[in-house]
């Protein structure tokens, strides 16, 4: 088995024993970005930081010092502020942007002893579900490359999957870490809300976003959440909770857990082979032990017109400082103070940034307001008490990922509501502030497919338990993707 | 045709914190442009907003200062717009759940009577920065170091009739911030600003006319004269014909009148939404209680405490109470007087109207307190009378004397209240006088102020009235 095919658990044992050293395995990684390129998956890749951060790991490695995850080469979604390196959020707006801070993320993730590889290409300020967004151009699906990789988290989830990082941080606002996730056959988690600090990731919807790991198991996932998670001074939405040591609890047994199917997600819009492939998934659990049933969440089809007003809404507020005054993009020779906003704003924003933003600043405009955005708030309320009301039947929650496997580059371009249908099964998650992760669970025409699972508030350890002990018994998620070569 | 003038002033409180609302760079007055704005002010992408808790407690102790309800839950919203200052395009403010609602203030009008002004509500909110556009050529320069700085702002109901009355509204706050000790109220620095609204509307009538609001007024000369210039511009209008249009006004000091800034029918709509950034913060009982119990007596209190141990009226004691300042230096003056009743009423009605005709503060004030309450208790001691004791007033006001007691003795001003030396002056006047005291003995009483009043001349008023009164009605029975 070759470097980047081994977890991340798997690579902080070769590095003890001295099998290669994190130099050695930056510069496998640095090769098989180069080799890869044409996936797209890194909008900047950190030859010389990479290296140098690898060298004072094994440095530090030598000296006797611990590091949680020395050595490690990871990703950081391009959403990240990142300290004295481009920060893009995948706009021309901000292709200038050099961030003068690291995100809180970045922080813990650098303290832990991760080395640095690059920063990972996304939809444009992660709006988008395809990676199609991006100013950089899209990203290509490591499993079928005329497929997408799913977005917003498209880069990360794709340089995972090829084996060009260990992990990868990514956000998720209605889907972005686990709908790429699934596409791309890896593990994606994202966290109850205020779980992560979110200061330093470039907000979309502020009340939605969410950081998380990309990873290759379930067991790497949580050793990445344990360093991540964490109340934040800087950030007031954090939880002052304390972070549980989430690799604890993965052994537990699944004797006696009780799983609850969500009815309305597999009632329509499913495609027939993912669903086959949840009723698999379904059946393991069976055999671990989880008594499986099923329960109702009465407005989760509200969940779509719910969040794609309220998350424009945010947007539109949290995109205007984007104004060409003070960093990023400026048009040329503006010829008064309105010009270079409208001409700044209009050259440095794609189109799907700027239908959202119209669409935010028309539900908060006067007369719409009530019928609009308080409406919306109104059915978050309900959603979140449809989850309450069934988390005292059941201790987690499973359903697909994904209405279906990735996507033809292009295929919904032209369609957005079919677009924003690909987030139906994992809005409900954000509107609600819920933990929930994506594991690979099997292939429908081979592609990845993946399952769900969600978990009560603050209850990570708990679904990562179920993923771990899933990945336990079935091997999915050591699959690697045909397109880009296994032993490559 | 005669009009009645509304008015309503919003007043933008800075709050003396040392770090801005929303994140740890200082609000230190006057540091070079833009060293004082860090990542959040500058609205870096990734930034968060934390609130610094050290406005809850200044905001709850002005609500309590107003006596007006705090809210449970302070919570705040974004008010969207664009403008080079403005970093994040959006402020972020309280709309839907201000700290303070309601609440009213009793101000002192120059008459010595009060005034209630309602408050509608305070609410928190973050200052922009300035744009700077006379240092640079065809461009504006923006500084940002106010932007992020906490304010409080204090909207009143219309309940001014006149420029004075807003003005002595605006100067109460002025106070009352500076009393608690949440601002420091330097108007120069721009710790305090005011928005009139203004409207005016025939004489008799309620309904309200179209107003105007002229915006960021910060000194009290300006504030005067701004609402003036508006009234007068209104009147101007309405009587030609014309309609008030409905719009946001300047004041330029220079020029002394108001310009159109931008008309509101054409504003845009600020889109308020609930910040997401920031959760609602619960405001407790127990917080409330402590702010009270760290709180200076306030004036209402003040003015009940004054009724009942100085045995003043209660429109006295609320005149003393309004001004804290004034408020002191009656109870330093009843140190040396004892007479809480004299003292009161010569604060209020002798030294109230010297101040408000020269236009000093009592804190501008040179003459002390221990010399006023020992030229008061002259006047209880029966040393001289209250006549005297207002000419001393004037000497001490002009500074011509220094010390009561010396200047009473230099000048020989010690009321004659001995019979001895009384009784012969006032035979020699009876004496000089045949033909009225004649007419008094014939019943024509009316002439006993013409004796008294001899007798108050030859001694230079320096006579007790009272006993020359009684010594000449019996001299002449």
């Amino acid at each position: 088995m070759t470097m980047h095919e081994r977890s991340i658990v798997q690579q902080l044992d070769d590095l003890h024993s001295g099998k290669y050293s994190a130099v050695e395995l930056t510069r496998h990684y640095l090769d098989r970005i180069q080799r890869h390129e044409a996936l797209n998956c890194y909008i900047t890749v950190l030859e010389e930081k990479a290296l140098a951060g690898a060298n004072a790991a094994d440095s530090a490695r030598a000296e006797g010092q611990n590091h949680l995850l020395g050595g490690i080469p990871i990703a950081h979604k391009d959403i990240f502020c990142t300290e004295g390196i481009k920060t893009s959020a995948g706009s021309k707006m901000l292709d200038s942007f050099i961030a003068p801070y690291d995100a809180t993320v970045v922080a813990k993730l650098a303290a832990a002893g991760v080395v640095t590889l690059g920063k990972t290409n996304m939809d444009e300020f992660a709006m988008g579900s395809s990676n199609e967004t991006s100013f950089y151009g899209p990203v290509r699906n490591p499993w079928d490359t005329t497929r997408v990789p799913g977005g917003s988290s498209g880069g990360s989830a794709a340089a995972v999957a090829a084996g060009l990082c260990s992990a990868a941080t990514g956000t998720d606002t209605g889907g972005s870490i686990r709908q790429p996730s699934a596409h791309c056959g890896i593990t994606g988690l994202k966290p109850t809300y205020g779980r992560i600090s979110r200061w330093g990731m470039i907000a979309f919807a502020s009340s939605l976003d969410q950081a998380g790991p990309m990873a290759r198991t379930a067991e790497d996932a949580a050793l990445l959440l344990q360093v991540m998670s964490g109340s934040d001074s800087l950030d007031s939405t954090s939880l002052d909770e304390p972070v549980p040591d989430y690799r604890a609890d993965l052994t537990r047994s699944l004797e006696g857990l009780r799983i609850g199917l969500c009815e309305d997600f597999f009632a329509t819009g499913l495609e027939a082979d993912s669903e086959q492939v949840i009723q698999e998934a379904i059946t393991v659990f069976e055999q671990l032990g989880a008594k499986i049933s099923r329960v109702a969440l009465p407005h989760i089809a509200q969940s779509i017109p719910a969040y794609y007003v309220i998350a424009p809404a945010e947007a539109s507020a949290n995109l205007s400082r984007f104004d060409g005054i003070r960093f990023g993009y400026r048009c040329e020779n503006p010829s008064n103070l309105e010009d270079l906003y409208s001409r700044s704003r209009s050259e440095g924003f794609g189109e799907e940034v700027k239908r959202r933003i119209m669409i935010g600043a028309f539900t908060l405009s006067t007369g719409y307001y009530d019928a609009y955005y308080r409406k919306a708030q109104q059915i978050r309320r309900l959603i979140k008490i449809d989850f309450q009301t069934a988390f005292e039947q059941v201790d987690i929650l499973l359903g697909p990922t994904s209405p279906q496997p990735a996507f033809k580059q292009g295929e919904k371009t032209d369609d957005q509501v079919a677009m924003y249908l690909q987030d139906i099964y994992t809005i409900a998650g954000n509107l609600a502030g819920l933990p929930a992760m994506s594991i690979p669970a099997g292939f429908s025409s081979k592609l990845p497919v993946g399952v769900q699972l969600i978990g009560n508030y603050m209850q990570e350890g708990r679904i990562l338990n179920a993923a771990h002990q899933f990945q336990q018994q079935t091997d999915w998620h050591l699959r690697s993707p045909g397109a880009v070569g296994a032993g490559d | 045709m005669a009009w009645e003038t509304v008015i309503g002033l919003e007043i933008h409180v800075q709050l003396n914190t040392k770090s801005k609302i929303f994140s740890g760079a200082s609000t230190e007055f006057g540091a070079e442009p833009n060293t004082q704005a860090c990542a959040v002010d500058l609205g870096l992408p990734g930034v968060l907003p934390v609130v610094n808790a050290e406005v809850y407690p200044k905001a709850v102790a002005f609500g309590l200062g107003v006596g007006a309800s705090i809210s449970k839950i302070s919570a705040f919203d974004r008010k969207n717009y664009f403008y080079p200052d403005l970093p994040k395009g959006y402020q972020i403010t309280q709309m839907d759940k201000p700290i303070v609602l309601g609440g009213s203030v009793d101000i002192p009008l120059a008459d010595g009577t009060l005034k209630q002004v309602n408050i509608t509500r305070a609410h928190l909110e973050e200052d922009a920065g300035k744009s700077l556009h006379e240092e640079f050529q065809q461009s504006t320069g923006i500084d940002l170091n106010r932007a992020g700085t906490p304010l409080l702002e204090i909207v009143s109901e219309p309940d001014m009739r006149s420029a004075k009355e807003a003005v002595a509204y605006a100067k109460y706050i002025h106070q009352l911030v500076t009393y608690l000790g949440v601002s420091d109220g330097n108007m120069a620095e721009g710790s305090l600003r005011c928005d009139a609204n203004v409207s005016i509307r025939p004489s008799g009538t309620t309904e309200m006319g179209t107003r105007t609001e002229t915006k960021n007024v910060n000194s009290f000369r300006f504030l005067e004269r701004a609402i003036n210039f508006e009234v007068q511009r209104q009147q101007q209008v309405l009587e030609s014909g014309g309609r008030i249009v409905q719009e946001t006004r300047l004041f330029d000091p220079d020029r002394d009148e108001t310009r159109p800034m931008r008309s509101k029918e054409t504003a845009m709509d600020y889109r308020y939404f609930p910040e997401p950034d920031l959760l609602p913060v619960k405001i407790d009982e127990a917080f409330i209680a402590e702010v009270k119990n760290s709180m200076p007596e306030l004036p209402r209190e003040k003015a009940a405490r004054f009724a009942n141990q100085y045995q003043l009226t209660q429109a006295d004691a609320q005149v003393l109470a309004a001004d804290p300042d004034l408020a002191n230096y009656f109870e330093d003056t009843v140190q040396h007087c004892h007479d809480a009743k004299t003292t009161g009423n010569w604060v209020r009605v002798e030294l109230l109207a010297r101040l408000n005709r020269d236009d000093i503060h009592i804190t501008d004030l040179a003459l002390s307190a221990e010399q006023f309450g020992i030229l008061l208790s002259r006047i209880s001691d029966k040393t001289i009378s209250g006549k005297i004791a207002k000419d001393i007033l004037d000497a001490l006001w002009q500074g011509e004397a220094q010390s009561v007691d010396e200047y009473i003795e230099k000048n020989d001003l010690k009321q004659v209240s001995d019979s001895g030396s009384l009784a012969p002056l006032i035979e020699k006047i009876i004496a000089d006088n045949p033909k009225q005291a004649e007419q008094y003995r014939q019943g024509k009483t009316k002439l006993l102020g013409f004796f008294v009043g001899q007798v108050m001349k030859e001694t230079a008023g320096k006579a007790n009235p009272q006993q020359v009164n009684e010594l000449v009605r019996t001299k002449l029975s």
